[in-house]
C-alpha cells in the first residue's frame, strides 16, 4: 500500500466528497444527455438481481397464498357467502355468454370474417415492485431464451395492467397504466368512442382528448384500441367513473395493487418470425 | 499466530463493511412485492435516515465514494432519475460534517428534530430537481407522504442503529 504523510492523507480525506459530489452531478448530466445510460444500468441491475429476488420473494408468497395465511382464515365465512352469490351470477352469465357467442359465430359465418391470429403468450412471474415515487412499475422473469419482448402487453386475470417497457436476458419491466408516463388509448362504450387514458401515479387512471359532444358515461366499459398500433382492439380496461364533474376517470378490472402473476401477450410478434429469419 | 491475524482481519474487515452492506440488502429486500404499504417511500427514508445516523455517529463507517453507490442503487431501484440521490445523499453527508461536533452530544429528541429538518431540506430540493430535470409539474402527495415516512422511521432505525453501532459494526472490538 502506499504510505503518503499525515498532511497530505488528510488533505485528501478532504477531497472525496467533494470529489465525488462533482462526480455525481456530472452522473445526473449524463444521464439526462443520455435517456439509455440509466435504461442499460437499470435492465443491466434488475437482470443481476432477478435471482435474488425470486429466492427473497418466494417466502413472502408462501405466507400469502398457502396456508400460513392467517387473515384468510377469519374472512372464510365470508367470503364463501359472496362466492356462492357470485357463482350463482356467474352461472347466468355463462348461459348469456354460451348463446353469445353461438350467434357471434352465426353472424361470423355469414360475413366471411377472417379472424385475427391468436397471439403468442406466456405467465410471468411478479417478482419486484419497482415502483418509486413518481413510478408505477413491476419486475417479471421471463423464460431464458425469450427474444426482446418489449411492447408486449401485460393483463392479469381481469383486464390489462400495462405494457413491457424493458426487456433483459430474464427480467422485464412492465410499466403499469397508472403511471405518470402511461398513455394508453382506449375505446369507451359499445359505439367506441375514441379517447386516451392517462396515468396519474393514483389507482384510477384520467380519461383525456374524449369527444366534447360525446362525454364518456358513468359505468360505460373502456377497452383498448388499435390506434397507435402497440394495444390491439378490444382488451378489456375498467369501467369509467367520475370523481369530480368533467373529470373522467377509469377503475381498472385488474388488481393493480397486488399483482402476482401476469400473462404477456405479443400481439406484434408472429410465431413463425423467429425461425424465417434463422433460415437464410 | 498468522491465522489469528488472519481472523481478526477479517473480522474488521465485516464490521467496516456491516453498515453500507445492510442498507444495500435492506433496500433489495424493499423491492419484493406487498411487504409493506408505501415501499418506495419506506425505501427512500430507510436510506437517509441511515446515512444520517452513520454520518453522525461513525462517519468512517460511510465513506463517501460508498455513499454516492448506495444513492445510485437507490435511483436505478426507484426510478428516479439517475444520479439525484447520489448528490442529495452527498450533500446530507457534507451538512452533517459541518454540525456534526455540535450534535453527536445532544440527546435523542434534539438529533431526531434535526432530522425532520434535514428530511425537509432534501425532500424539497429532491421535488425541484424532479421537476427541473423532467421539466413538469409534479403531484406533491407523494413526496410529502414519503418526507412523513422517513421522519417516522427515524426512531424505528435509530434503537436497531444503536446497537450495531455499539456491537457488531465496531471496529474497535475487533
Amino acid at each position: 500500500m502506499l504510505r503518503l504523510s499525515i498532511p497530505v492523507r488528510q488533505a485528501l480525506s478532504r477531497l472525496t466528497l467533494p470529489v465525488m459530489l462533482i462526480v455525481s452531478l456530472g452522473l445526473v448530466l449524463a444521464g439526462r444527455a443520455d435517456r439509455h445510460l440509466g435504461d442499460t444500468l437499470r435492465t443491466g441491475l434488475d437482470d443481476a438481481l432477478t435471482p435474488l429476488y425470486r429466492a427473497a420473494a418466494a417466502p413472502v408468497a408462501e405466507v400469502e397464498q398457502g396456508r400460513g395465511a392467517i387473515g384468510d382464515w377469519f374472512r372464510l365465512h365470508a367470503d364463501n357467502a359472496r362466492l356462492v352469490a357470485e357463482n350463482d351470477q356467474l352461472k347466468r352469465w355463462r348461459a348469456v355468454a354460451l348463446a353469445l357467442a353461438a350467434q357471434n359465430d352465426a353472424l361470423k359465418s355469414q360475413l366471411h370474417f377472417v379472424p385475427t391470429p391468436t397471439p403468442n403468450f406466456f405467465a410471468a412471474r411478479v417478482i419486484a415492485d419497482l415502483g418509486g415515487l413518481y413510478a408505477r412499475s413491476v419486475l417479471v422473469t421471463i423464460p431464458r431464451d425469450a427474444h426482446d419482448i418489449v411492447n408486449a402487453i401485460a393483463m392479469d386475470g381481469s383486464g390489462v395492467v400495462g405494457r413491457v417497457v424493458q426487456s433483459g436476458a430474464r427480467s422485464a419491466r412492465v410499466l403499469l397504466i397508472t403511471d405518470l408516463n402511461s398513455r394508453v388509448p382506449v375505446a369507451i362504450g359499445q359505439h367506441g368512442a375514441r379517447a386516451i387514458m392517462e396515468g396519474q401515479n393514483s389507482a384510477t387512471p384520467r380519461l383525456i382528448y374524449w369527444a366534447p359532444g360525446n362525454p364518456p358515461r358513468e359505468g360505460q366499459i373502456v377497452l383498448t384500441s388499435a390506434v397507435g398500433g402497440v394495444f390491439p382492439y378490444g382488451l378489456p380496461v375498467g369501467t369509467v367513473h367520475y370523481d369530480g364533474k368533467n373529470d373522467p376517470v377509469v377503475r381498472p378490472f385488474a388488481g393493480m395493487t397486488r399483482l402476482r402473476v401476469l400473462r404477456l401477450f405479443e400481439y406484434d410478434h408472429q410465431p413463425g418470425a423467429d425461425v424465417a429469419a434463422a433460415t437464410p | 499466530m498468522e491465522g489469528v491475524e488472519f481472523w481478526r482481519g477479517l473480522d474488521r474487515v465485516a464490521r467496516h463493511a456491516l453498515p453500507a452492506v445492510s442498507i444495500a440488502i435492506v433496500m433489495i429486500l424493499l423491492a419484493i412485492p406487498g411487504l409493506v404499504p408505501l415501499q418506495a417511500g419506506v425505501r427512500v427514508g430507510f436510506v437517509m435516515a441511515s446515512v444520517y445516523f452513520w454520518s453522525l455517529y461513525r462517519p468512517a463507517a460511510l465513506p463517501a465514494p460508498l455513499v454516492a453507490v448506495l444513492g445510485v442503487l437507490l435511483d436505478l431501484l426507484g426510478a428516479s432519475p439517475l444520479g439525484l440521490w447520489a448528490v442529495l445523499l452527498l450533500l446530507e453527508q457534507a451538512a452533517m460534517a459541518t454540525i456534526r461536533r455540535a450534535l453527536v452530544r445532544r440527546g435523542f429528541l434534539m438529533v431526531w428534530l434535526v432530522f425532520a429538518g434535514f428530511v425537509a431540506v432534501l425532500t424539497a430540493a429532491e421535488y425541484a430537481a424532479r421537476a427541473v430535470l423532467d421539466l413538469a409539474m409534479l403531484p406533491p402527495a407523494p413526496i410529502l407522504a414519503q418526507g412523513i415516512v422517513t421522519i417516522l422511521i427515524y426512531p424505528l432505525l435509530a434503537v436497531a442503529l444503536i446497537r450495531a453501532h455499539r456491537g457488531a459494526a465496531a471496529p474497535e472490538q475487533a
